[in-house]
This record gives C-alpha cells, structure tokens and sequence, in this order.
C-alpha cells in the first residue's frame, strides 16, 4: 500500500516492502518477477510472524495507527443513507462522537462512535477522539430516540478516553458518563458495541454497555491508558510498554475475562492495511449479532444485559 | 536565606528533659494550621473547631454517625479481592491487598450493611479511603450492587458514601465495568421508584464519580471536598495551565449544578433522615 505508516517493530518489514516497490519500478525494464515473487514471499512471512508475536505495547500501537478505520470509514463501508445527526440539546456539538441514522442490511438503526482525525487539522477538529460531556449527552440523545422508534443502537468505541479539560468537569463528564451507563442499561432496543481502536476507560464506558460485545483483534480495552497508568504507578508516564502488559488489554485478554462476547480477526498486518477487508467482516458480525438480538423482547434484553455485566468480577468469600 | 545566622552549635537538650508528647495526641488542621487536641477533635465529629475543616473519617466512624446506634448489621464483610491478573508493579496487587487487610481495618476498601435511621431502615454503603485509596475493584462493585439489590428487595432506600480515588488500575477491565454494573442496578431501584442518596466526600474522584456516585436522586456532599473525574494534576498537564481557584471542591460543583447541597458533618443524619421520609412518604 502506497504512503503506509509504519510502527517500530515493522522496520524489517519496511525495509523489505520498500525493496518489493523498488524491484516493481525496475521491472518496467526487465523482467524480475522471480525476484519479487521471492521477497513478496518473505515478507508474507514476515508479516504474519511479526502479527503472531506482538507483545500487549505493540497491540496497543496498532489500536492506535493513523490509518485504522475509524467511525465514519466504517459508516461508509458498511452502512448506507447515514443522515449524521448533531448536537446535545444542551450546550453544543461534540466533534469527537458522531452519530445518526443509517441502514444496515436495508434496515434502519442508530448508529453512534468516536472518531479521530487524520490529518493535523482534524485530528484537532475531533479532539484526537477526546469526548466532551456534549458528546456522550448527544450519544445518549440519539440512543433514546433509537428507542422511541424502536431502532437498534450500533456504537463503534475509539477513544484515548475523556477529556480531561477544566470545560469538561465544569459541565459535568463524571455525570454525563454516568447517566450512559444508567440508561443504557435500560434501553429496551438492541444494542450492539464494537471496541474498534481504543478502548480508553470511562469515555469508552459511556458508550458501550450493550447486548453484545466484539472486539477488533488489535484493539485494546482498559480502565486506564498505559500512559496514564504508568505515570501512577512509576511517575513515569515513557514506561507505557512496561503498564500495558500490567494491564492486559488486548482482546484476548479481555475475552478470557468474559467481558467481550467475540473478537473479529483483522486483516495480516492490522485493519489499517486492508479497510474493506475488516469491514466486511464486521459488517456480517453485525448483521450475524442483530439478527439474533432481534427476536427478543425489551424486556428480555434489558435483563439479559443486566445478567451479563451483573457477572463481571472476580473475587472471593 | 536567614536573617541571623547561628555561630555556635545548638545547645544540647538532654532527652529525658524532653517533654514526651504521647503519639497522637495533638493533630494540626492542614487547612488553618491550628494545633488541636485530637480528643476533643474527635468529640467534634473530626471537624475543625477554628475553620470547619472535615477530615477524613473512617467508614466505621461514619456509620456510626448516621446510623442509629446498635442498628446496622453488616453484609458481606467475608468478600475480598484476588490477584487474577496477577498485577505487578512494584509490588504485586496480591502483596497490596494483604498488606492492606492486614492493617486490620475492613476487607476491602467498602463496608456494607443495613441499619435504621431515625428507625428507617436503610441500605448503607461506606467507602474505607484508607484501604488502597478507597479504589473500587470487583468487590466493591460486588458489594454496592448487592447493597442496591437488597434496597430493591426489602423496597429500602440506598446511600453510598463515597470517598475514593476511582477504578482499582490492578484489575483493569474489570474494576471499569464495575461502573457499568453498579449504574445498571441503580437503573432497576430507579425503575422500582426507591430514593438513592449518594454523599460524596473528599475525596472522590475518577471511575466512582463517574458512575453511582454522580447518580443520586439527590446528591449530596461534605464541605470542601475534592469531587471530579480527572485528577486535577492530569488536567493541569494536558492544559498547561493552572486551575481555577477552588477547582472541583463542592462548592464548585454544587456553583456548576453538580450538587443538591453541601451539608455538614453534624447536620448529615438528620438532613438525610429528613429528606428520606419526604421521598418514602412518611409522616413526620
């Protein structure tokens, strides 16, 4: 793929997909399909030893790579006539969660996420994925009316986490997470949360209490950063590799604790590679989930989701 | 720099001339400076007598002063917390936890159980701040939510008093979906129309606030408390500015809309008895 963004443990990988492009130039004039073919298997190999092996930091690399699918790719790549919708009601618009209608399948739902900024401008447009209280009272807006018209609620989870601005606690971002998890928990539509990036504590939290749980196989999924947590636990907030093992946050991690329902595969190399490959996959995960979410009555779904979280522990007496 | 410096070495005092001041028997107030005799400090709820400071209390202390005396009994007090990350940092969470049980005090950094109040029967959850900075891991969560599921099944009202730094980071995903669940059983007391109270004292910060802490039909605070989701120090860095003066104290929050009201030590029980019979519709 042309102008790829390579993380630190690709280097090897690099150096051998800049040769394959260099060969592929020089082929114009002569014949090296051998050769290429050749390295083109190497790196195949490469790849799939480097994304067999990664540690927890690497994971949580990937999670973070510039070029991961965000909300609004996978609106257009799976959805159609999303009709983004805006505002709290109450304050203002956040640009770091969209939301609004779309069809999946044909059939019309809510569709709700996080989203980041690629490019410098709008990375700082979205707040580099940091909700407001704004944004997770749009959320919540746009959830009950899914309910008033008995659509089902999709969220797509992306962020470092909650902003942590003087604004934000003035308005009030412990209250505003905290009326999501309330409501959410008593939503009688379908709700269906995909952890697709970052999965960052609290401003996560606040839109993904759902029915079911999947988890892209290179996001991560924590009640801290690794940033954040080695700068309380070390004072030191470089030692993210050495918390993010601490931590476990990465898919398989989080399935083995039974807070996830499914992990989707991603494309070799992670979902920044190859966009229409992971959305297809999700895109039959969604489809796959609703389908059987959809014969159950709200009553049934509201205690079945409180069943579900209602197990989320570990300890002893 | 010293205005007047001293020439001579300081004159020797013999130890036994010392006047030997028994551990504890004085407390300085870390907001007016007064020295106070820690007794009478005690006798006065451990609110400053010169400038109203609330220290911290501990969570049997503070049942004690709202609950009716010989009424509480306790529930789950056996719950304790496991390893089952097997977290290390520079020490290991097991090794935290031990150490912290070991001190004697509670199990875990919350102490549940029902009690009357006035003769009302309540479900009362207290953090313990000093068990690991009252952070909320599985048993916590555990036990808050049982405290809310007995409410709904003895129809008696809640109050959780709340004094933590928020999610236990050693047990990651879990102690964060403790806010989930904790706030999903609020959802059900709320549906059943049963009044939650939640007194927020300092400090309570992080995963606690932003879940049942901020959820009270009525919420309700100790003066000057430290309340607020992202720890100040946090915020001050990603700003790089410095915060306004009184920044995520209750008056603040109780200015920003946040708060019913700031209530004081020796007026919670009766404020609490008070507003309670109002929502239970009891006769005065």
């Amino acid at each position: 793929m042309a102008n790829q963004v390579y993380m630190d443990f690709e280097k090897p990988l690099m150096e051998l997909e800049k040769k394959i492009e260099e060969l592929a130039e020089l082929s114009r004039e002569m014949d090296l399909s051998k050769e290429i073919a050749k390295l083109e298997k190497r790196a195949e190999e490469m790849r799939s030893e480097i994304f067999s092996n990664l540690s927890r930091w690497q994971t949580a690399q990937i999670a973070r790579h510039i070029n991961r699918p965000f909300t609004l790719d996978y609106l257009k790549l799976i959805f159609t006539d999303f009709t983004e919708l805006h505002g709290d009601r109450l304050f203002g618009d956040d640009h770091a969660i969209v939301g609004g209608l779309a069809r999946l399948d044909g059939e019309a739902v809510m569709v709700i996420g996080h989203q980041k900024g690629r490019d410098t401008k709008e990375k700082v447009f979205r707040n580099f994925g940091m909700p407001n209280p704004e944004g997770y009272r749009k959320a919540l807006r746009l959830m009950l009316m899914a309910q008033q018209f008995g659509l089902p609620i999709i969220t797509f989870v992306d962020t470092p986490g909650a902003f942590p601005g003087i604004g934000a606690e003035e308005r009030g971002q412990a209250e505003a997470i905290a009326r999501n998890l309330r409501e959410m928990a008593g939503l009688t539509v379908p709700i269906i949360v995909v952890i697709t990036g970052e999965g960052g504590s609290g401003g996560a939290l606040a839109i993904a209490v759902g029915d079911r749980v999947l988890m892209l196989e290179h996001s991560v999924y924590a009640v801290i950063s690794p940033e954040g947590c080695a700068a309380i636990l070390w004072s030191d907030g470089t030692k993210g590799a050495q918390a993010a093992e601490a931590l476990k946050p990465t898919a398989k991690d989080i399935r083995e604790l039974d807070v996830i329902d499914e992990i989707l595969p991603e494309p070799l190399g992670g979902a920044h590679r190859d966009h229409e490959a992971m959305a297809k996959t999700l895109h039959e995960a969604l489809s796959r989930n609703l389908k059987e979410l959809k014969g159950k009555s709200g009553e049934q779904l509201v205690e079945e989701r409180y069943q579900k979280f209602r197990k989320m522990s570990r300890f002893v007496e | 720099m010293a205005w007047f410096k001293r020439d001579k070495a300081p004159m020797a005092v013999k130890d036994e001339k010392k006047v030997k001041v028994p551990e504890g028997l004085w407390t300085k107030c870390p907001s007016c400076g007064e020295s106070l005799i820690t007794k009478d400090l005690e006798a006065n709820l451990n609110v400053c007598p010169k400038c109203g400071h609330h220290f911290r209390i501990s969570a049997r202390r503070r049942i004690d002063l709202l609950l009716d005396a010989g009424s509480f009994s306790e529930y789950d007090a056996g719950m304790v917390s496991v390893d089952f990350l097997d977290f290390k940092d520079s020490k290991s969470y097991q090794s935290r936890i031990d150490a912290a049980v070991a001190k004697g005090g509670s199990k875990d950094a919350i102490i549940c159980g029902s009690g009357e109040m006035e003769g009302l029967k309540v479900q009362l959850a207290v953090f313990d701040f000093s068990f690991m900075g009252g952070s909320m891991g599985s048993v916590v969560g555990e036990k808050i939510t049982r405290a809310i599921e007995r409410g709904l099944e003895e129809g008696t009202p809640v109050i959780v008093v709340s004094a933590s730094g928020g999610a236990r980071m050693q047990e990651s995903i879990l102690s964060l979906m403790q806010m989930a669940k904790t706030s999903a059983a609020l959802a059900k007391l709320k549906a059943k129309g049963l009044p939650f109270i939640s007194i927020l004292t300092d400090p309570t910060t992080g995963g606690v606030t932003a879940s049942f802490a901020m959820l009270g039909d009525l919420n309700i605070a100790e003066p000057k408390a430290l309340i607020g989701f992202a720890g100040p120090r946090v915020i001050e860095q990603t700003i790089r500015a410095k915060l306004p003066e009184g920044f995520q104290r209750a008056e603040y929050l109780l200015e920003h809309g946040m708060l019913d009201m700031i209530v004081e030590r020796s007026e919670m029980k009766a404020t609490l008895h008070r507003v309670l019979t109002m929502l239970c519709r009891v006769a005065a």
